[in-house]
């Protein structure tokens, strides 16, 4: 093993990783705000918009990633749609993975207790109350594991930008690889950082979940 | 959660005359926005030549239809092979994890734990670039550069869904089996994995999407399944939007119908465990809910 090529490569490889932290954040948090929007939609007593939540979860949630990416970096620029390469792969993270929030903002919503709902229209809540206040509150204190889980799969599923040539850390290993044929060290390096993001995000996720689940307590369910 | 309440009944009471004008007008509203949207997506293609019909009356040919159709073959095939790998290797992962040899739990845990927190990509490139350099010299043909990836992945993932169907059969079971003098081994056999596998179906078919959703990077090794048939289509033509959301359409169409499947199957597991054991104290079944939907088998790829 050649560790001179971290010296060499190491603003390659920071940037890569930059890169990827960003996709990765900035795509799970547009798809909790989109995962949510859409959720709210699919519960809302509005036909139109109970429509567009369903198709949007049953396009979004079954189209890979993979051709997502293509569509939106090669497709979109032949209907005079241009985007840079970053903000297309952030659009197409957000809304795979926002398919993935809404089923689960929606699961998390209909594990709270009826019981919650009928109290809080009884002292005459309006729809928008009662999932600001009394719901989504103690839905996303149950939400916290899945969405943990979505968290890593949207930081792992960034890599696919990769393949499109944006420069993030799986496209930066292979070009490190290419050009120095160091492959050991790259894919370890590569390997260790993407175990270590994800080790952080599960702490992070592990810490939530146990303070708000003490802080909102296991009962209420009923 | 489908199979608990529908979500309709919950916010809301029957709408009065009133809640139903309200309704009625916020519906016309967001329709026409909805409409606009799509209009104006519309324009914007057709703006560019996009709709013409002689871009997208190709994919009704013979010749492209065969094409698409070696892909669709492709695809297929390097999903149920790795699925017919991954499936049994991640119960084997998933037994030794939670075996009492320490040496054997820990192998395994860090093996499923590792290629989970790897991105298959990262796995794929290994396959391509590095292993069949010289001194290891692993230069497997192109189907296997794929589906191999895929199973390493897919079995750490699956492993887990075992795991945690194994964990959620209760612990009684395991003690009455071994009360009246099962051995260890056939209380798993016999009574535990009967149970934590039909718990575990509808998660496997999530897998099984996750898989057929990883099999577009064959895309990257060139392997001909849907997605590359699609780069090849557009290099030769450059239909560039045609050709892509013709795939994207025949990808969700597929997996559609295996969701479809998971949730039926969902909802009947559901209705048995009603229909045994009377109805569900709604904590427990709060508990399949969040089960059924941890998302521990999803990807997001």
């Amino acid at each position: 093993m050649n560790f001179a090529i971290i010296g060499q490569y190491g603003g390659l490889i920071v940037h890569g990783i930059l890169l990827t932290i960003a996709l990765g954040v900035l795509g799970f948090l547009g798809a909790m705000v989109v995962g949510t929007l859409m959720a709210v939609c699919r519960i809302s007593p509005i036909p139109p918009l109970r429509g567009l939540g369903a198709v949007y979860v049953e396009i979004f949630r079954n189209i890979p990633l993979l051709s997502l990416l293509i569509l939106m970096v090669f497709g979109l620029p032949d209907a005079g749609l241009e985007m840079s390469l970053f903000w297309c792969a952030v659009v197409a993270i957000v809304l795979s993975s926002g398919a993935f929030v809404c089923e689960t903002v929606r699961s998390g919503v209909n594990s709270v207790g009826i019981g919650q709902i009928e109290a809080s229209r009884a002292i005459g809540m309006s729809f928008g109350q009662v999932l600001r206040l009394v719901v989504l509150p103690q839905a996303l204190s149950r939400m916290i594991q899945p969405l943990t889980n979505i968290f890593i799969g949207t930081m792992l599923g960034s890599s696919l930008a990769a393949a499109i040539g944006l420069d993030e850390l799986t496209n930066v290993t292979q070009q490190i690889n290419v050009l120095t044929a160091e492959a050991v060290l790259t894919f370890l390096i590569a390997g260790l950082v993407y175990l270590v993001l994800c080790l952080l995000i599960g702490a992070a996720g592990g810490w939530l979940d146990r303070r708000l689940r003490a802080s909102v307590g296991a009962g209420g369910r009923r | 959660m489908s199979a608990a309440v529908k979500d309709s009944d919950l916010f809301f009471d029957v709408p009065g005359p009133r809640g139903r004008r309200r309704i009625q007008i916020w519906s016309v509203v967001t329709s026409l926005a909805l409409a606009a949207l799509v209009v104006g997506a519309l324009v914007q293609f057709a703006g560019h030549g996009q709709l013409e019909a002689q871009k997208w009356r190709p994919f009704l040919t013979p010749g492209y239809l065969n094409f698409l159709w070696i892909g669709l073959k492709g695809t297929l095939a390097a999903t149920g092979i790795a699925m017919l790998v991954a499936f049994p290797l991640a119960l084997v992962l998933a037994l030794l994890r939670i075996s009492r040899n320490r040496v054997v739990s820990a192998l395994a845990t860090g093996w499923i734990e590792f290629f989970r927190a790897i991105p298959m990509l990262l796995i794929v490139y290994a396959f391509l670039l590095f292993l069949p350099r010289q001194p290891i010299g692993l230069d497997l043909p192109l189907f296997w550069k794929l589906v191999v990836p895929m199973i390493i992945t897919s079995s750490a993932t699956t492993a887990e869904i075992f795991r945690s169907g194994i964990l959620a059969v209760d612990h009684g079971q395991t003690e009455a089996a071994l009360s009246i003098g099962f051995t260890d081994a056939a209380t798993m056999r016999v009574v535990i994995l009967p149970q934590a596998i039909r718990l575990v179906v509808p998660s496997l078919i999530n897998a099984l999407i996750s898989l057929l959703k990883d099999s577009t990077l064959g895309y990257v090794v060139s392997y001909p399944e849907l997605t590359q048939q699609g780069k090849v289509i557009t290099t030769y033509t450059g239909l560039m939007i045609q050709t892509y959301i013709v795939v994207a359409v025949i990808y969700v169409i597929i997996n559609m119908i295996l969701s479809r499947v998971a949730s039926y199957l969902d909802v009947r597991m559901h209705r048995r465990a009603a229909a045994a054991v009377g109805p569900l104290e709604s904590d427990e079944a709060a508990e399949l809910d969040t089960f059924a939907t941890s998302g521990i088998g999803e990807r997001i790829t």
